[in-house]
């Protein structure tokens, strides 16, 4: 590779020997030899313990995977241990899940076990598992994550922090097979959600809750005034001209959502709060086509405070409910179809979280969460209703 | 293939690969430059009191993972390094900075990049410049991964070098769209970090902004039984194919491809991919009936193991199986499974359930499906099924066709800032399928519409639109 400031790059001709559009590397090239030898041709697979899972090849062929798990920020020391441990094991071949998890391809089954051992017996100095292995079968796998305070502008909370916090929490499900199904979270720090949370088993959610704080001094000159307030999904952005004659805008507070959606035009319109940020939980999304169709995650807890640096109001909820679940469902439910059976009111009843009128939807299209039946269950949330008008 | 004519550059299993001693920055000393009680013994520039609560519990921690960045930093020392040394030391204070006010210190935007391209970096400033002068420049390389997140060592620890020497040594692996990331660069390096890639690594950038975001892609056949198309293969192709797409923003919005090899979706293509190809099939399920006996008899352990962690009983075929077929197309009679596979829609349990004695059909190709998107603005959408089956083999001519379609027209009627998701919406589903040259079938909606405001086409209505008010007031006076 290139040394010094400016490396292979002439600032003078800049072009001079520039390549693009090469795309990635082929993949053929990175491809452990047991994958060549059986791509297209695998018949099965096991998951022999916790984090070692076995494919069988058409040819009688297997190929072992160690998998273990990582958290995504990860610093080039952490990938050098990564690709030493590839280079002892598995002939310099390792690969990483769309969940982040760490996987180690292998031959021989003796050598997997070794290298799970390996794996488990690293720590960080002060304690963590760097490598810790499982995230198989139906247990927890990894949780994945957006950048939070470590690299964002939008958001309403951390993300590397809350969800260290909640995968020690459910250590041992990642450890173990012993959930009804598989159980997936994830968490975006604010609404933008590069992390795309919205099918989530269990989805942890950055949200503000205040009102842009409006700059006005610098609005009208950095920002498209038009564009700002065609950004507002509620209309609640109009134009003005400050008492001191400045092209700005105002927002009607009683209509505003805190989207960002402004913030993300504007950078006169930050939205962060210490007091009014905080995380959002919705539960009993899924993707997978099994059994029932993909499904959204619903909002269960409107709102948690960013408790830092454990939040344990989050965790505590997020713990509660994998135990609820864990106990009442049965083999193969997922927490969403889990919740579609016994009804959401024996979810919130459950589960003890509170119902609050935060939990009736009142965004567009809101009329279709009503339920329009007889079909209900009693629950102290519906004697609650009839004491009130009397009816009991 | 990377480099043109260099396809094979990293191929361990070729004579004459390049190996990282080739590229290396670092030497072995400069790596191997601290010892375990030099590491217990860090103390970073600044205070970390709450971000150290973080190096407790079992889950891999970042914090701790950071020190060591920090301190091998401190070790390599500036002159061996092209950005500030102590960059992850004052990383770390910001971040504690945030954990005590609880708000984030990166500033909005910034436009950085590299000649000719328009996307695959994303620039970052931090407020607190003064403070932390050592991340005053946070800026994001995303890097295009290679297929399935498949490496070689050497290539990855060149990686590295580039990731250290030119960044904050930091990374995401990977981040949520698929990258490979590098954090924490500063502007001057973006030129000399694109020049490594593409010449040393034989590797492009990813996207960002309003164009084709780096497709990504399942395991697919390398590793799974269940892959209905070569998701690879399909990805690498469809990712060369719209190379311009990719590094050019010219869309109104991001638009992302991603391939999932069947329909348990292990990429969540049907959640977060603007188009979605999902494996699936149209013959029969394969069924090995001894294999079948043997699962009801316990010999097997359902869904692979995957339950193993827990006494959930003997596996009974009936309830497990059977019963929890949504279309209930499947009947056991003790002795031979059989499958209505007319009925099938080919959800997979059955098959997850006892992938040792079902497999899925032989006939395959891919069904398609258009809009997903979190839920800025209108709200969050799943894909909606457009394309039923097609057939995917290489170099899927058929299926490119129809991406320039797609892409054509989006480029003409997306608003700024709407993914196709929310164009769809607008215009309608009817208007898309229209611009698609395809039959509406009654597979693209759950249950026919309920409301009965439906537009017709003035040329559907005899004597069209042009009404004639004195015509109707012959027939009927005020």
């Amino acid at each position: 590779m290139s040394k010094g400031k400016l490396g292979y790059y002439n600032p003078q001709k800049p072009q001079e020997n520039r390549i693009t559009d090469i795309g990635p590397c082929h993949y053929g090239q990175m491809l452990p030899p047991v994958i060549r030898r059986n791509y297209g041709k695998w018949v099965s697979h096991r998951i022999l313990e916790p984090g070692l899972l076995v494919h069988i090849s058409e040819t009688g062929e297997k190929a072992f995977t160690v998998r273990a798990a990582a958290p995504r920020l990860m610093s080039v020391e952490h990938i050098r241990e990564i690709c030493d441990i590839a280079d002892q094991y598995c002939n310099g071949y390792v690969r990483f899940t769309t969940r982040n998890n760490i996987e180690f391809i292998l031959e021989d089954e003796a050598k997997a076990k070794a290298l799970i051992k390996d794996l488990n017996s690293r720590k960080h100095v002060a304690g963590s598992f760097k490598f810790p292995t499982g995230g198989t079968g139906m247990g927890m796998s990894n949780i994945v994550h957006t950048q939070g305070w470590v690299h964002c502008h939008t958001p309403a909370t951390d993300a590397s922090g809350p969800v260290k916090a909640t995968a020690d929490v459910l250590f041992d499900e990642f450890k173990n097979m012993r959930l009804p199904a598989k159980l997936r979270i994830a968490l975006a720090c604010c609404l933008n959600m590069c992390g795309a949370v919205h099918c989530s088993d269990i989805a942890l959610l950055g949200y503000h809750r205040k009102p842009p704080a409006i700059d006005h001094d610098v609005l009208g000159k950095v920002c498209e005034i038009p564009l700002v307030v065609a950004a507002c999904p509620l209309y609640a952005i109009k134009p003005i001209t400050t008492e001191d004659g400045k092209k700005s805008v105002q927002v009607n507070v009683e209509k505003c959502m805190y989207c960002g959606n402004c913030y993300t035009m504007c950078m006169a319109l930050p939205l962060a709060d210490k007091e009014g940020d905080g995380i959002a939980i919705l539960v009993g999304g899924k993707i997978s086509n099994r059994k029932s169709m993909p499904k959204f995650s619903k909002v269960i807890v409107p709102w948690l405070p960013n408790n830092t640096p454990r939040w344990p109001e989050v965790t505590n909820t997020v713990k509660r409910i994998v135990e609820v679940w864990a106990k009442d469902a049965n083999k193969y439910e997922r927490v969403g179809e889990w919740a579609e059976r016994i009804g959401w009111e024996k979810f919130f009843e459950k589960t003890g979280i509170p119902f609050t009128e935060k939990s009736l939807d009142d965004y567009r299209l809101a009329v279709d969460t009503y339920r329009t039946s007889t079909q209900f269950k009693y629950t102290d949330h519906a004697w609650a209703v009839s004491k009130a008008v009397g009816g009991i | 293939m990377g480099i043109p004519g260099q396809e094979k550059l990293w191929d361990k299993e070729e004579k004459g690969h390049r190996t990282y001693n080739d590229i290396r920055i670092f030497t072995d000393e400069q790596l191997k430059n601290y010892t375990e009680e030099e590491l217990k013994n860090f103390k970073p520039k600044h205070d970390i009191s709450l971000l150290g609560e973080l190096e407790k519990g079992p889950w891999p921690s970042f914090v701790s993972d950071i020190k060591r960045e920090a301190l091998h930093r401190h070790k390599l020392g500036q002159e061996n390094l092209m950005i500030p040394a102590e960059i992850c030391d004052d990383l770390l204070g910001v971040v504690e900075l945030s954990y005590k006010e609880g708000e984030t210190h990166w500033k909005h935007g910034g436009i950085v990049g590299v000649l000719g391209y328009g996307g695959g970096i994303v620039g970052r400033y931090c407020d607190q410049q003064e403070k932390f002068p050592n991340i005053a420049h946070f800026h994001t390389i995303r890097v295009n991964q290679p297929g399935a997140k498949f490496y070689t060592t050497d290539w990855l620890r060149g990686f590295c070098d580039i990731a250290e020497y030119r960044g904050s040594g930091l990374t995401n692996l990977h981040g949520s769209t698929g990258d490979l990331v590098i954090l924490g660069s500063f502007t001057d390096q973006l030129e000399p970090i694109f020049f490594d890639l593409t010449h040393d690594l034989g590797n492009d950038i990813g996207g960002s902004g309003g164009n084709l975001r780096t497709p990504s892609d399942c395991i697919g056949k390398a590793r799974c039984e269940f892959a209905c198309y070569d998701t690879m293969d399909m990805c690498y192709e469809m990712t060369m194919t719209f190379q311009d797409e990719l590094h050019r923003p010219a869309f109104p919005y991001k638009f992302k491809f991603k391939f999932d090899g069947c329909p348990n979706g292990c990429t969540a293509s049907i959640a977060r991919s603007d188009m979605a190809y999902i494996g699936t099939w149209k013959d029969d399920i394969r069924i090995n009936q001894d294999a079948v006996k043997a699962y009801v008899a316990g010999e097997i352990p359902p869904d692979g193991g995957a339950f193993a962690g827990r006494d959930w009983g003997k596996f009974d075929i009936q309830a497990e199986v059977i019963d929890l077929c949504p279309t209930k197309c499947m009947q056991w009679d003790g002795k031979k499974l059989t499958i209505n596979n007319a009925e099938c829609n080919r959800c997979m349990h059955c098959i997850d359930a006892m992938p040792e004695a079902l497999r899925v059909g032989l006939d395959q190709g891919v069904s398609i499906l258009f809009g997903a998107k979190a839920p800025i603005l209108e709200g969050a959408q799943m894909a909606v099924l457009t394309i039923p089956f097609m057939y995917a083999k290489h170099p899927y001519d058929n299926i490119k066709d129809l991406v320039r379609k797609v892409f054509d027209w989006w480029i003409e009627e997306g608003k700024n800032r709407e993914r196709i998701g929310e164009t769809i919406q607008r215009v309608s589903l009817k208007k898309f399928i229209e611009v698609l040259g395809v039959p509406p079938m009654p597979q693209m909606v759950k249950e026919p519409r309920s409301n009965p405001y439906v537009f017709f086409k003035e040329e559907e209505v005899p004597g069209g639109w042009t009404r004639d008010i004195n015509a109707y007031r012959a027939r009927h006076p005020r």
